[in-house]
C-alpha cells in the first residue's frame, strides 16, 4: 500500500492546530509531582505555601479519621455499608480546596470525605449509608450534587450545570468526580465530548485507584493513560500523582483557572490506590495480592506531607496534637450524630415524588396511614 | 450422580451455568466482576477458574457494551449469558435491549435469532441503598420480543436458566436477590416444565393468590396464615411473566372465583395490572369480586429503613383478601 505523505502532513497540521505539543502529550501520560515518596520536594519544583499546606494536612488528617470512623460504624451496624477512600485522601481534599464558594462538586459514593472537606456535615452525608434517606444534605445550599451511584451518569449533569452557568453569565466552575472503572461507561465519553464542544467550565477528575471492585485497570483500558483520552476530545489531559497533595492542588487549580477563564474543560487523572476493599461487603483478597497493597502503603498521602512539613520546621508536635485533637472531636460528633436514634417518617416516601401529591399517591398514603394507626392501636 | 442436593439459589444458578458451559461449547458467560471475584453475589463463583478466560470473563465497565457485544456474539453463533450487576445498573443497556435484543429477530424476518440470556439480580428486601432494589420487570415485559422469567424456587432457578440458555430467543432472567442465600433441596435431574408454564404451588378453594419471583414465598406465607383463620387460599407461581400462562391462571381463578395479584413493583402500569386485566377479561363470569392487586407503592424504592413499609407483606395480602365480597359481608 502506497503511503500518502500529503495526508499525513494534513493530519499533522490538524494536530498542530488543536494546539497539541509534545509537552502536553507528556503531561497526559507521566504523573506530575511536587513531593516525592520520601516527602522531599522534587528537583526544580517551587515550594508550596507552607501555611496553606499545614491547612491541607489538617484536612488530610480529618479525611483519614472520617474514613476510619465510618469503617467502625459499619462494624457496629450503624451504617449499612461504607466505600472507603483510604489512600485517596489527597484527592478528596485537593478537589475541594481548589474550588471557590459558588463552584459545584459532583461526587460519587466513594467521595464522602471530599463532601465533608467541602464543608457539609458528615452526619448529613451519611444519611444515605445509614439508610434514612437517599441524600441527607441540600445540594443547592452546599453546591454539592447528591452522591451518584449509577456510574458516570453524574458527569453529564456536571456539564449541564457548567453550561447553564455560562449561559446565565455566572463564573461557576464544576468539579466532576469519577473512578477509573467509570471511564468505560458511555456517559463518560458523552460528558467529555459535550464539555469540550460547549467549552463547558468543568474539571473531570478521575481518581484512578486501579480497581473497579475486582476488575483491574488493565481490563478497563489499554490507552497510554486515562488522561490521554482527553486528546481525542480536543481538551487537555493531565496526569498527576494522586497521593501528592500539593501537586494535585497545583494541577487541579490550573484546570479550575482554565475553566473559569472560559477556556473549557480539562481531564485530570490522579494516579492513586484503593487501600481497602471496594466496600466492607467486599473481600479484596479474592482478587489482589497483599503485596500489591503493601507496596502502596509507603506512598501514603498523609505521611508524605507530614514528613515534608516537619522537615521544613512548620509542623511540630504541638501543632500535630492540635490537629489530631480536632479530628478526634469531629469523629466524636460523627459517632454521636450517626448513633442517635432518628425517626424516619414512613409517609415521607410519598412526600417528594412529585412537587404536588397526585390523587393516587394521596390514596396510597391514606392506606399506609390507616395501617400504621392500626399497628399503634 | 446423586441428584438431590441442598443448595442456595446462587448455587443453583451457578450449577446451571456450569452444566450449560460444560454441555455446549457455544455458551459464554461475561459481565462485571464475574470472573475472578465470582460476581458480587458469588453466582459465577469458580467458573472462571474451571473454564478459563475464553468462556467466563470480565468486561470493561459498561452495560451497554456488555449487551451490545452479546448481540454480536449471538449473531456469530454463540450463546452469551451476561450478568447485570444489579437491576438498576441494567438501565445503561436499555437501548441495546429494547432496540436490538428484542427486535432483531423480527427485523430480519427470523433470519437472525439471538439466544442471549441477560441475568438480572432484582427486587428488594435486602436493605440495599438506592439503585440496588428495583423491580424492573414491567419495562421488559412491555417490550415485545423479550421472554421474561422470574424463578421463585432454587429448583426453578436451575431448570429455568437451563431452558433459557438452550432456547433460541433472548431471555431476561430475573433473580430475586433476597433468595440468593436461602437453601432448598434441588433435584437437578428432574426437568422443569418449559418456559411459559405457571405452577400451582398450593391449591385453594376460596381465593387464588397470583405471584412470581420474590412474592411467591410471601403469598405462601399469607395462605398459611389464612388457613389458621379458616380461609383456604391457593397460590400460583407464574415462573415466567412472558410468555404468560393464561390457562393455568384462569383455570384456578374460575374454580375459586376470587383472585389477588401480589408483586413488589409499583402497581401503576405494572405486570400486576396486566395480570388483573387478563383475569378480569377471561374469568368475568366466574368472579365473585373484582381482581385486586397488592403491590409496592408508586414511589421510588425507599431507603433501607423504610422498605418494610413498601414491600407487600402477609398482612396487606390478607387485608386485601378480606375485601373480596365474601358472603358474610353481603348478608
Ligand atoms: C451503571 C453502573 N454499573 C455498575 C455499578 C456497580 N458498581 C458500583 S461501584 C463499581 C466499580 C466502580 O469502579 P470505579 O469507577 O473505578 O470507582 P471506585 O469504586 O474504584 O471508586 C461498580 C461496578 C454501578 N454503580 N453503576
Ligand atoms: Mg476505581
Amino acid at each position: 500500500m502506497a503511503i500518502n505523505l500529503g495526508n499525513i502532513r494534513d493530519e499533522c497540521k490538524a494536530i498542530w492546530r488543536c494546539g497539541l505539543n509534545a509537552g502536553q502529550l507528556k503531561a497526559a501520560i507521566t504523573a506530575a509531582r511536587l513531593l516525592d515518596e520520601t516527602g522531599r520536594l522534587v528537583r526544580g519544583a517551587s515550594a508550596p505555601d507552607a501555611e496553606a499546606l499545614v491547612d491541607g494536612y489538617r484536612k488530610l488528617v480529618f479525611a483519614r479519621r472520617l474514613n476510619e470512623q465510618c469503617g467502625a460504624l459499619v462494624r457496629q451496624g450503624r451504617l449499612a455499608v461504607y466505600p472507603s477512600s483510604r489512600g485517596q485522601e489527597a484527592c478528596q481534599v485537593a478537589c475541594t480546596s481548589v474550588l471557590a464558594d459558588g463552584d459545584w462538586l459532583f461526587p460519587t459514593y466513594r467521595d464522602t470525605a471530599a463532601i465533608a472537606a467541602r464543608g457539609v456535615d458528615p452526619v448529613e452525608v451519611l444519611t444515605l449509608l445509614r439508610g434514612d434517606w437517599h441524600c441527607g444534605y441540600d445540594p443547592n445550599e452546599h453546591k454539592v450534587a447528591p452522591q451518584a451511584t449509577p456510574l458516570a451518569t453524574q458527569l453529564l449533569h456536571a456539564v449541564g450545570v457548567g453550561h447553564a452557568a455560562r449561559l446565565k453569565g455566572e463564573n461557576t466552575v464544576v468539579m466532576a468526580l469519577c473512578g477509573d472503572g467509570a471511564t468505560s461507561e458511555g456517559d463518560f465519553h458523552e460528558a467529555c465530548n459535550f464539555a469540550a464542544v460547549f467549552r463547558a467550565p468543568v474539571v473531570f477528575f478521575v481518581q484512578n485507584n486501579k480497581y473497579a471492585i475486582s476488575v483491574p485497570l488493565a481490563r478497563q483500558s489499554v490507552a497510554p493513560s486515562l488522561a490521554a483520552k482527553a486528546i481525542g476530545y480536543g481538551m487537555p489531559g493531565v496526569r498527576v500523582d494522586g497521593n501528592d497533595l500539593p501537586a494535585l492542588e497545583k494541577v487541579l487549580g490550573e484546570a479550575v483557572a482554565r475553566a473559569r477563564a472560559g477556556d473549557g474543560p480539562t481531564l485530570v487523572e490522579a494516579d492513586t490506590y484503593r487501600i481497602e476493599s471496594h466496600t466492607n461487603a467486599d473481600d479484596a483478597t479474592r482478587y489482589r495480592a497483599d503485596d500489591e497493597v503493601t507496596e502502596w502503603l509507603p506512598r501514603d498521602p498523609l505521611l508524605r506531607v507530614r514528613t515534608y512539613l516537619t522537615a521544613i520546621g512548620v509542623l511540630d508536635d504541638d501543632r500535630e496534637q492540635d490537629i489530631a485533637a480536632a479530628a478526634e472531636e469531629m469523629a466524636a460528633a460523627v459517632r454521636a450524630g450517626v448513633g442517635a436514634e432518628t425517626v424516619v417518617d414512613p409517609e415521607e416516601v410519598f412526600a417528594h415524588v412529585y412537587s404536588t401529591l397526585t390523587p393516587q399517591l394521596a390514596e396510597q398514603r391514606a392506606a399506609l396511614r390507616a395501617e400504621l394507626e392500626l399497628e399503634e392501636a | 450422580m446423586g441428584a438431590v442436593t441442598k443448595m442456595t439459589m446462587a448455587q443453583a444458578i451457578n450449577a446451571a451455568l456450569r452444566d450449560a458451559i460444560t454441555e455446549d461449547d457455544s455458551v459464554v458467560v461475561f459481565g462485571e466482576d464475574v470472573a475472578q471475584l465470582g460476581g458480587v453475589f458469588r453466582v459465577t463463583d469458580g467458573l472462571h477458574a474451571e473454564f478459563g478466560e475464553n468462556r467466563v470473563f470480565d468486561t470493561p465497565l459498561a452495560e451497554s457494551g456488555i449487551v451490545g457485544m452479546a448481540v454480536g456474539m449471538a449473531m456469530n453463533g454463540m450463546r452469551p449469558v451476561v450478568e447485570m450487576q444489579f437491576d438498576a445498573f441494567a438501565y445503561p443497556a436499555f437501548e441495546q435491549i429494547v432496540s436490538h435484543v428484542a427486535k432483531l429477530g423480527n427485523r430480519t424476518r427470523g433470519k437472525v435469532r439471538l439466544p442471549i440470556v441477560i441475568r438480572v439480580p432484582y427486587a428488594g428486601g435486602i436493605g440495599g441503598v438506592e439503585h440496588h432494589c428495583d423491580s424492573s420487570e414491567a419495562y421488559y415485559a412491555h417490550t415485545p420480543g423479550l421472554t421474561v422469567v422470574a424463578p421463585a424456587t432454587n429448583a426453578d432457578a436451575y431448570g429455568l436458566l437451563r431452558a433459557a440458555i438452550a432456547g433460541s430467543d433472548p431471555v431476561i432472567f430475573l433473580e430475586p436477590k433476597k433468595h440468593y442465600f436461602s437453601k432448598e433441596e434441588v433435584d437437578v435431574s428432574v426437568s422443569v416444565p418449559p418456559i411459559g408454564r405457571a405452577v400451582v404451588r398450593r391449591p385453594g378453594k376460596d381465593a387464588t393468590l397470583i405471584a412470581y419471583g420474590p412474592s411467591v414465598p410471601v403469598a405462601l406465607a399469607a395462605a398459611e396464615q389464612a388457613a389458621t383463620e379458616g380461609r383456604d387460599l391457593g397460590v400460583i407461581d407464574l415462573r415466567s411473566i412472558v410468555p404468560f400462562d393464561d390457562e393455568t391462571v384462569c383455570a384456578e381463578v374460575r374454580r375459586t372465583g376470587r383472585a389477588v395479584v401480589v408483586a413488589e413493583a409499583p402497581g401503576f402500569a405494572s405486570v400486576a395490572s396486566e395480570i388483573a386485566a387478563r383475569v378480569g377479561e377471561r374469568c368475568f363470569h366466574h368472579l365473585e369480586a373484582p381482581v385486586r392487586r397488592v403491590t409496592g407503592f408508586d414511589v421510588p424504592y425507599p431507603p433501607p429503613k423504610l422498605e418494610h413499609h413498601f414491600l407487600p407483606g402477609v398482612d396487606r395480602i390478607l387485608d386485601t383478601v378480606d375485601t373480596l365480597q365474601w358472603e358474610e359481608d353481603v348478608a
